[in-house]
């Protein structure tokens, strides 16, 4: 395990895309993590100038970093302890979605039958219905029924309990391939029951698939929860980055050309949106199996290169005598 | 070495069918009978696709979701094991009956390491704690002649030859008392294939286990088999000891058989071959299955399927319902008469 370890973050440090899209996520974790720190202020404390009269709408060269907002708080303060909010949600509902797909996809792929048909005729019936409206319809509901849960518990379980199909389907057709392997034959020649096959042979088998794909799951619950809350399906009082442009578009920032306010929390979620799929798609690209073969065909691989760039030079040997 | 006469392992009527997507089930054995004794070895030969693996995972009831078995018994020490449930089937797996699957590099986990996958049937069983286990991975390795250090390799770090003596480790594991070997050498070249064959032949004497080894090579069988089961089209043709079936074989298919497989003795003799192909599974011929190649078939052949038969007598099939296989049996029309119908 830690040569395997070692092994890939031999292969990962040579990735530019995935170093950057590492740095990105790691950053944001970082400014999460310290937000309070960062700031001397509240998010709902209102700023003031010398004279003691509310900054409303004050740009950052009057009151640095970030500016204030229309209620005279510190927008940089906002952005900060909404990162915490917007990645907690996120996270969250990411890895509810995960391993909600990926239980479904394991049984379904794994055993057939109709748990396969079950499960997947539930897949497709969530795959069909459009998301977003979806959600609106369930966030909005189970607000009004007095739950005496948090608004942002709501959010994060409707997102993590809708996000899981593509998983689901991913993970089951990788595992339908898996399980006819011969190695899988011999398990249960050996005795073995379905937990043990699955957790000891199918499991370690899927289980890069299962990481690249949170990565870029995480990235999906992160901007749909921006979203939700843009549409004002947030919690107020714990204000996200979503929560935030609901805010600025409500009390007219762009009219007042509050770029400060509005700004911010948008590319905040570009910034960790990005680092999520650059992050993601690198993983995959490393781990999965079938885009990296190299332990398998390790010769042929560079037989076929060494030939490859024999042909390359004489290609350009024809191209100069030409 | 034990040779008891009551077999440790004896097949009756097995039927086994595979059901096709649509159109008529294939119906790879029919009616397979065989005995298997301890410390002894049987070989199971016949063209590909006769029934020859199938036979070996519908003893262990490892059979792919198509298929099912539909007729017989399996008589392990007594225990019919076609009526035991998964649950308690799971148990004879691996520590009653191992077996060496066909192409030992599919058979390994890819991702595990070799002695992680040899010890993990002994943990599955309870057989041994960790630490004796790992011990006896050791102790296995070196027994197939892999040096013990090399056991925390993966399996593409090992050679082909390595891998196969790996899967036979595995397989010895849990001190099974029957062997099935799937075709253990065909993938590897003659000298490796001398030294597995020997290794085979070593660790029985030792353990006295029964082995039964499927394979196409009628040269394997005549060296390491007592006894040998000719299959053809999912039906047991001829059977009987080595020397019963080589030196003096009853049925047609098996005398061609023999005559395609080259002699040192004799010198530029004109191979035979065995004109047409074996049947389709899903259609089989109403008669004999080897009728329509057959050189010697008669106008009854067409019609009925001619039942397997103990030749010379004395009878050694019993009144009772599971005879003693240790006799030789043909199933050929041209053979029937006064002998004794199974």
């Amino acid at each position: 395990m830690k040569r395997n370890l070692v092994e890939f973050w031999r292969v990962f440090r040579g990735n530019g895309m995935g170093i950057l899209g590492a740095i990105l996520v790691a950053s944001i974790l970082v400014v999460a993590i310290l937000g309070p720190a960062m700031t001397p202020y509240e998010p709902s404390q209102i700023v003031r100038d010398a004279d003691g009269r509310a900054l409303i709408f004050a740009p950052p060269s009057v009151h640095p970093p970030l500016g204030t907002d229309d209620a005279s708080r510190d927008v940089f303060t906002q952005l900060v302890h909404g990162a915490r909010i917007s990645l907690a949600v996120g996270f969250l509902a990411g890895f509810i979605a995960m391993f909600i797909g990926s239980l479904f996809g394991i049984l379904a792929g794994y055993f057939g039958g109709w748990v396969d048909t079950l499960l997947m005729r539930a897949t497709d019936v969530l795959l069909v219905i459009p998301d977003l409206p979806l959600m609106l319809i369930l966030v909005a509901t189970l607000r009004q029924m007095d739950l005496h849960v948090s608004p942002l518990a709501v959010l994060t379980l409707v997102i993590g309990l809708l996000y899981w199909t593509s998983t689901a389907r991913l993970i089951r057709s990788q595992v339908l391939t898996i399980k006819e392997r011969q190695f899988v034959a011999r398990a249960r020649a050996i005795g073995a029951g379905h937990w043990h096959i699955i957790r000891k042979h199918i499991l370690p088998q899927i289980m890069p698939l299962i990481v690249a794909n949170t990565v870029l799951i995480l990235s999906t619950a992160i901007l749909v929860e921006s979203g939700l809350a843009f549409l004002g399906l947030g919690d107020p009082t714990q204000p996200s980055w979503g929560t935030m442009l609901n805010f600025a578009f409500d009390r007219n920032a762009v009219s007042n050309g509050a770029w400060w306010f509005y700004l911010p929390p948008g590319l905040a979620i570009v910034w960790v949106t990005l680092g999520c799929v650059l992050l993601g798609n690198v993983l995959e690209e490393i781990l999965n199996p079938r885009l990296a073969m190299h332990h398998l065909e390790g010769e042929q691989h560079m037989v076929a290169r060494r030939e490859e760039s024999r042909a390359e030079g004489k290609g350009c040997a024809d191209h100069d005598s030409g | 070495m034990t040779r008891d006469d009551t077999p440790l392992l004896s097949v009756r009527h097995l039927s086994t069918e595979f059901l096709g997507l649509d159109g008529p089930a294939a119906r790879a054995l029919e009616d397979v009978s065989f005995d298997v004794f301890a410390g002894r070895t049987v070989g199971l030969v016949g063209e590909s696709g006769c029934g020859k693996t199938t036979a070996l995972l519908s003893i262990l009831r490892l059979l792919p979701a198509s298929g099912r078995i539909t007729a017989g018994r399996v008589l392990f020490d007594g225990t019919d094991l076609l009526s035991l449930s998964e649950r308690e089937m799971r148990r004879y797996r691996w520590k009653e009956m191992a077996i060496v699957f066909q192409g030992a590099m599919n058979a390994l986990n890819p991702v595990m390491r070799v002695d992680e996958q040899i010890r993990e049937g002994i943990l599955l069983h309870r057989l041994l704690d960790v630490e004796a286990a790992n011990r006896r991975v050791d102790e296995l390795l070196e027994l197939v002649g892999i040096p013990s250090a090399r056991g925390n390799q993966y399996p593409h770090q090992f050679s082909g030859g390595m891998r196969q003596r790996a899967m036979i480790a595995m397989a010895l594991a849990c001190r099974p008392r029957v062997l099935f070997a799937d075709e253990p050498t065909t993938a590897l070249d003659v000298m490796i294939q001398a030294q597995v064959l020997e290794l085979l032949k070593s660790i029985q004497t030792e353990l006295g286990l029964a082995i039964v080894m499927v394979t196409h090579d009628l040269g394997v069988v005549a060296e390491v088999c007592d006894s040998v089961v000719v299959m053809y089209g999912g039906k047991v043709a001829e059977s009987g000891t080595c020397d019963q079936v080589y030196n003096d074989p009853q049925h047609p298919y098996t005398q061609r058989l023999l005559q395609s497989f080259p002699d040192l003795q004799r010198r530029s003799q004109d191979l035979a071959s065995i004109p047409g192909t074996p049947p389709r599974l899903s259609e089989l011929p109403p008669g004999c299955r080897f009728e329509p190649r057959c050189h010697a078939r008669i106008p009854l052949c067409r019609q009925v399927g001619p039942p397997l038969v103990a030749l010379h007598t004395p009878a050694v099939a019993r009144p009772d319902e599971t005879p003693y296989l240790t006799g030789h049996y043909a199933a050929c029309h041209l053979r029937l008469g006064e002998e004794v119908r199974l």
